[in-house]
């Protein structure tokens, strides 16, 4: 891919806020460039949304995140991408992930509570065809989300020594 | 009562404190300063080489080194310089390594400064040239750089500079604080003007990693006879993001080299070992750690040069180092005044140019080691002063 794309890419994955004129004067491109760049992308679907990084728990503690392992028999007509196309359809579900090792879908699910996510588990995921076990494990606490930290801020921690 | 004053050695009392020393003690009673005051760079140093420092400590390699410094790492720096510049230096003999950069200027002047002796220095340039001639007893000859001339050192500044008592030129490219840089074309004119002397050429490469655009950088030892008359300068700081584990190096002919071991030898002993170990693996797998982090630096100069320029200052384009150098006249304000007013009003640290060198005045220096995110509110708040200032 060409290097200014990567560039615009990487500006816009720290921070989905900077505007063209920002990015224009980053990467030294006129900002309509810019514009249309991201125009393209966005269409093309390598961009494929902007959202807010929220940390929940500071609001209220009736937010549950679980990472469901789920281990998979696929059968013709029923393989891996199919039943991967059925779980991402379910609203309560965050992420699917094909994974290598030790199980086959990473599923993260949302809820308002332990036993809601676990009652989604047993009545939704469990019980669909070929699934072969799941295991569920619950997020306790969050110490970064896509590479934001959430429980400390960079500080600046150089003195003022160097001239 | 003793009397200090008079036991003091004079030409130590004599040395000015740095002017940006001001700026930063203001800085510091401050919060929530956003500082693009500072030289050192804001990346952490990379992992696999802290893991190497680790390793060092874990395996109880603290002794003193060999006073030249480890002999693998001397190995290491001379297949740098092959690898880069075709520059051949022996590990053996001809480099020393030393506690960063900085003592390797103060050892490259003492080495051959002689009372009385002549030092050319161009300015602006880093702060410790001066007093370090200074004390070295040398008198310091400085000559002004200019903004149309893209801050490079011309043969004819330099040639009117030359007198009888010149022992030495300090070479301080790619430059802090402008950010400029000498291409090869720049350092074979000065070349001819130094060949046929005894002049000897300081050059000051610590920022050679941080050139940005098509062209590497290049070393005066690289131009036809001139190695055999340079003592090159370079070390960890800003390449890697090394600063604290103060490591530096001195290429140069071996019986330059032998002499400074001496002085090195009985003021340092040796430079520090876990940080020479550090170095090694530095040397060995940072190509990519300095290839990322100039690419993320290459982003941050464009952006700053381009918004200074929407603010309707002028600023030329650094090609070197991380720092942009805008001409601040246009706000009626002295460097100083500038300086001291955007931090109290706007809680933006920078330092004022003439802190490296009388022409500096009427520039300030912005170094751009900060995430583009705290420079984006950094310009913001410049924009605002500027704004604020004019309507006044
Ligand atoms: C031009 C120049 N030379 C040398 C140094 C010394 O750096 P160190 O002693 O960390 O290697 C600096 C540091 O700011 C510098 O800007």
């Amino acid at each position: 891919m060409n290097k200014k794309l990567e560039k615009l890419f990487k500006i816009l994955e720290e921070d989905a806020r900077y505007t063209p004129a920002d990015i224009a004067s980053m990467l030294g491109e006129s900002e309509e460039k810019v514009s249309e760049l991201i125009k393209q992308a966005e269409k093309e679907k390598i961009i494929c949304g902007y959202k807010a990084i929220i940390d929940w728990d500071k609001v209220s503690d009736v937010h549950v995140t679980a990472l469901i392992e789920l281990k998979v028999i696929p059968q013709k007509n029923l393989g891996f991408e199919e039943i991967a196309e059925r779980i991402m359809k379910m609203d309560e579900v965050e992420s699917v992930y094909l994974m290598s090792g030790g199980y086959d879908l990473s599923v993260t699910v949302k809820g308002r509570s332990f036993k809601e996510v676990a009652l989604f588990v047993a009545k939704r995921l469990a019980v669909m065809d070929n699934i072969e076990s799941t295991a569920t494990h619950f997020v306790l606490r969050r110490y970064k989300e896509v590479g934001v930290k959430l429980i400390e801020s960079d500080k600046d921690d150089r003195g003022t020594y160097s001239f | 009562m003793i009397n200090y004053d008079e036991i003091l050695n004079s030409s130590v009392v004599n040395i000015k404190p740095s002017g940006i020393r001001k700026f930063f003690d203001i800085a510091e009673q401050m919060e929530n300063v956003i500082s693009l005051g500072v030289g050192e760079p804001d990346f952490k140093t990379p992992w696999h080489i802290r893991q190497a420092g680790i390793d060092a400590l874990e395996k109880s390699k603290t002794r003193y080194t060999s006073n030249r410094g480890l002999i693998e790492l001397r190995k290491e720096i001379s297949n740098y310089y092959k690898r880069k510049y075709k520059l051949k230096y022996s590990a053996q003999e001809e480099i020393l390594v030393t506690v960063g950069g900085s003592e390797a200027i103060d050892l490259g002047i003492r080495a051959i400064i002689n009372e009385g002796d002549e030092v050319i220095i161009p300015e602006p340039s880093f702060v410790c040239y001066v007093p370090i001639v200074k004390m070295a007893g040398g008198v310091p000859v400085i000559v002004n750089t200019k903004a149309e001339n893209e801050f490079r050192l011309t043969a004819d500044e330099l040639k009117s500079a030359i007198t009888k008592k010149t022992k030495m030129l300090i070479l301080p490219f790619p430059n802090n604080p402008t950010g400029a840089i000498m291409e090869r074309q720049d350092l074979e004119k000065i070349a001819e003007v130094l060949k046929g002397t005894n002049i000897i050429v300081l050059s000051d490469e610590i920022y050679s990693e941080l050139t940005y655009g098509d062209k590497p950088h290049t070393s005066i030892a690289q131009i036809d006879d001139m190695k055999e008359r340079t003592i090159l300068i370079s070390g960890f700081s800003k390449a890697y993001s090394m600063t604290g584990w103060r490591l530096g190096y001195i290429l140069c002919p071996a019986p330059i080299c032998k002499q400074m071991t001496k002085i090195h030898q009985f003021g340092i002993m040796s430079s520090p070992t876990v940080s020479q170990f550090a170095a090694i693996e530095a040397l060995k797998n940072g190509d990519e750690d300095i290839a990322t982090m100039r690419a993320e630096y290459d982003v941050r100069r464009t952006y700053v040069v381009n918004e200074f320029r929407k603010m309707g200052l002028s600023v030329f384009e650094p090609k070197g180092a991380f720092y942009v150098f805008p001409c601040i006249k246009s706000s009626g304000l002295s460097s100083d005044e500038f300086c001291e007013r955007l931090l109290k009003e706007k809680k933006v640290a920078t330092v004022p140019g003439n802190a490296f060198g009388e022409c500096g005045e009427g520039f300030i220096r912005v170094s751009y080691c900060n995430s583009l995110g705290n420079l984006k509110i950094a310009l913001s708040r410049i924009k605002e002063f500027l704004k604020e200032n004019k309507n006044g």
